[in-house]
């Protein structure tokens, strides 16, 4: 019988610890497939974040590192700059990303930072047990916004993709989402453009992932794919921001 | 090599590149600053790395990153932005990764000000960071020292995979003296077989650098092992005393004075003086702080009749004098905090109370 599909060595066969129906699994995959499909995974290093992707490494056959919260593009900074023949890439969610780690992603995108970062943007602290994140909507129940995040005392959700794109260095800056299969195969793409250009030198190449959480939302996963689609999507806009090199229509 | 007139922060960085140090994030502060600026000119030279940080948290991870990546690497700060370097510190322990952290003390707490001191012990030999972990840490009293002791302490780093603070101060990082620069170090980071990114034929299975443990008896095996490490360095210095502490006409001596880095200097001169005044005053300067070198400590007080601690704080390394002293003799103290630099005649005058009680 013909296969039409198998799974990518880059991916371990551990059992997972994300809940049903989360996001995380197909992003790994998707990452996985990409290494392995640019022939760069035995010299690919990942770096871990806190959060529920803290155990990333488990899932993934190549070297990786565990940062402190925030940290991981000033983590990849120092192993890239050590070892600039691979690639390295930073895993991280809303909460390590575009809170506790502001400077250090702002900073890593704006020295151009020959990485790759991966950021989940799911709206919520997941491993914590569902508090409000930067990226949590207006009006969101969470742990610690019980009766809605209020825009005048809390804030309104933070666009990083935009805020990276205003800088002069990075090369590609790209929103996407994984709430359907077509946007899996472009997700796909986007990382696949983000690790060809970290593997041609061509600069600091930032994925953002809108995904969901089942757990902390309190949704189905078909109800929280639904719930996106009609409440994420629309204040963070898929598209991509910058892109110096045209990858994208190569 | 030829002697050459260089300060302390500026040896410290000649020493490192000669040490095969490649690798340097940091972030400015006094005063410390001449290293970074001496090193962002020195390493494109080499062709090495230096990347001004965004943050001291930044930069501790960015060593983080190159430590676990295989390089000989460092960062340095003053007190304040060390405290911020403490996540990173006990994350690099936790993970059993080598680096050299310099800390260029200066007055605390809180921004203090620039002037030297070394109200940094407690911190530097108790951990600073959380959890259960030890940093080696070295206390050059010379720019001479900055210099070799910065060869030693990437020697150590790598040998104990485990990070080793430079404690110095305002004055000696400042301060001209003549250096003879030691003979360079080859280093090869694939010595390192399970650094990130290694490549070698002889690699069977993907490397990991981390430091969760989520399983308590995960952890706690871990700690135990990490333990077992901080066992060994203490046994290494204990077995090479000459490594960890000087000692200074201590056989006959009635009374000990003791302090570290500078303050070991001008305790010398106090040294020579009592001596010319019939006082029969010896030294002990430890060059190591952490493993302490208390078994000498245990030793002299079979013999002294009374020690007298100095330090530029309002005393802490004098718990850990008394600690090895066991209560056998006095332990006096005297310190000049806030930045202040005690003079010879101030500390004379303590040993003449000490001496010659009214």
């Amino acid at each position: 019988m013909k296969q039409v599909f198998g799974k990518t060595n880059v991916l371990s066969a551990n059992p997972t610890h994300y809940c049903p129906g989360c996001d995380h699994g197909v992003v790994h995959r998707l990452i996985a497939e990409s290494l392995e499909e640019l022939e760069v995974a035995d010299r690919s290093i990942g770096v871990a974040p806190v959060g529920c992707s803290v155990f990333a490494y488990d899932y993934f056959n190549i070297d990786f590192n565990q940062a402190a919260h925030g940290r991981a593009p000033a983590v990849a900074t120092g192993i890239k700059r050590t070892r600039p023949d691979s690639i390295v890439f930073t895993y991280q969610g809303d909460g390590d990303l575009a809170a506790i780690g502001t400077a250090e992603i702002i900073h890593a995108a704006n020295r151009g930072e020959n990485i790759t970062v991966v950021f989940i943007n799911n709206g919520i602290y997941g491993m914590t047990g569902g508090q409000m994140a930067p990226t949590t909507l207006v009006g969101m129940k969470t742990q610690t916004s019980p009766y809605g995040r209020d825009a005048a005392t809390m804030g309104s959700p933070i666009r990083v993709s935009e805020i990276i794109a205003t800088l002069e260095s990075p090369a590609y800056v790209t929103r996407v989402t994984v709430n359907t299969i077509a946007n899996q195969i472009k997700t796909k793409k986007a990382i696949k453009n983000a690790f060809t250009l970290q593997k041609e030198k061509k600069g600091f190449s930032f994925v953002e992932i809108v995904c969901i959480c089942p757990t902390n939302w309190g949704k189905k996963p078909t109800d929280a794919h639904k719930w996106l689609t009609e409440n994420m999507l629309p204040v963070f806009p898929l598209g991509t921001f910058k892109d110096i090199h045209g990858i994208e229509k190569a | 090599m030829a002697k050459v007139l260089m300060k302390g922060n500026e040896a410290l960085g000649e020493a490192a590149i000669l040490a095969g140090c490649r690798y340097y994030f940091g972030y400015p502060i006094t005063p410390q600053s001449e290293l970074p600026a001496y090193l962002a000119k020195r390493l494109p030279q080499v062709d090495g790395v230096f990347v001004q940080a965004e943050s001291e948290v930044a930069a501790i991870n960015m060593v983080y990153g190159a430590a676990s990546a295989g390089a000989r690497v460092m960062t340095s700060s003053s007190s304040p932005g060390i405290s911020l370097k403490q996540e990173g510190i006990s994350y690099i322990a936790g993970a059993e990764l080598p680096c050299l952290i310099v800390n260029v003390m200066r007055g605390g707490p809180g921004l203090g000000n620039i002037n030297p001191s070394q109200s940094d012990y407690w911190q530097a030999t108790r951990g600073g960071g959380h959890g259960d972990y030890r940093t080696l840490v070295m206390a050059p009293n010379s720019v001479q020292e900055m210099a070799d002791f910065t060869l030693a302490a990437f020697e150590y780093a790598d040998r104990f995979k485990n990070p080793v603070l430079m404690l110095s101060d305002g004055v000696l990082g400042q301060m001209m003296e003549p250096v003879v620069m030691p003979a360079p170090k080859d280093y090869d980071m694939d010595s390192k077989k399970w650094s990130l990114g290694y490549t070698g034929k002889d690699k069977t299975a993907r490397n990991l650098c981390t430091s969760i443990f989520m399983g308590q008896e995960e952890l706690e095996e871990h700690n135990w092992s990490l333990y077992q490490k901080y066992q060994v360095i203490t046994d290494f210095f204990k077995a090479n005393k000459d490594l960890a502490v000087e000692e200074y006409l201590c056989d006959d001596a009635e009374v000990v004075l003791v302090g570290y880095g500078i303050i070991s200097r001008i305790l010398k001169t106090v040294v020579e003086k009592c001596r010319k005044r019939g006082i029969k005053a010896g030294l002990v300067r430890p060059k190591v702080l952490w493993p302490f070198p208390s078994d000498v400590f245990a030793k002299l007080a079979d013999k002294a009749s009374k020690f007298l601690v100095v330090e530029m704080s309002y005393g802490q390394m004098v718990e850990d004098v008394k600690l090895a002293v066991e209560g056998k003799k006095p332990v006096y103290f005297f310190g000049r905090t806030g930045g202040a630099v005690p003079s010879d005649f101030e500390i004379l005058n303590e040993v003449d109370k000490i001496v010659r009680p009214d």
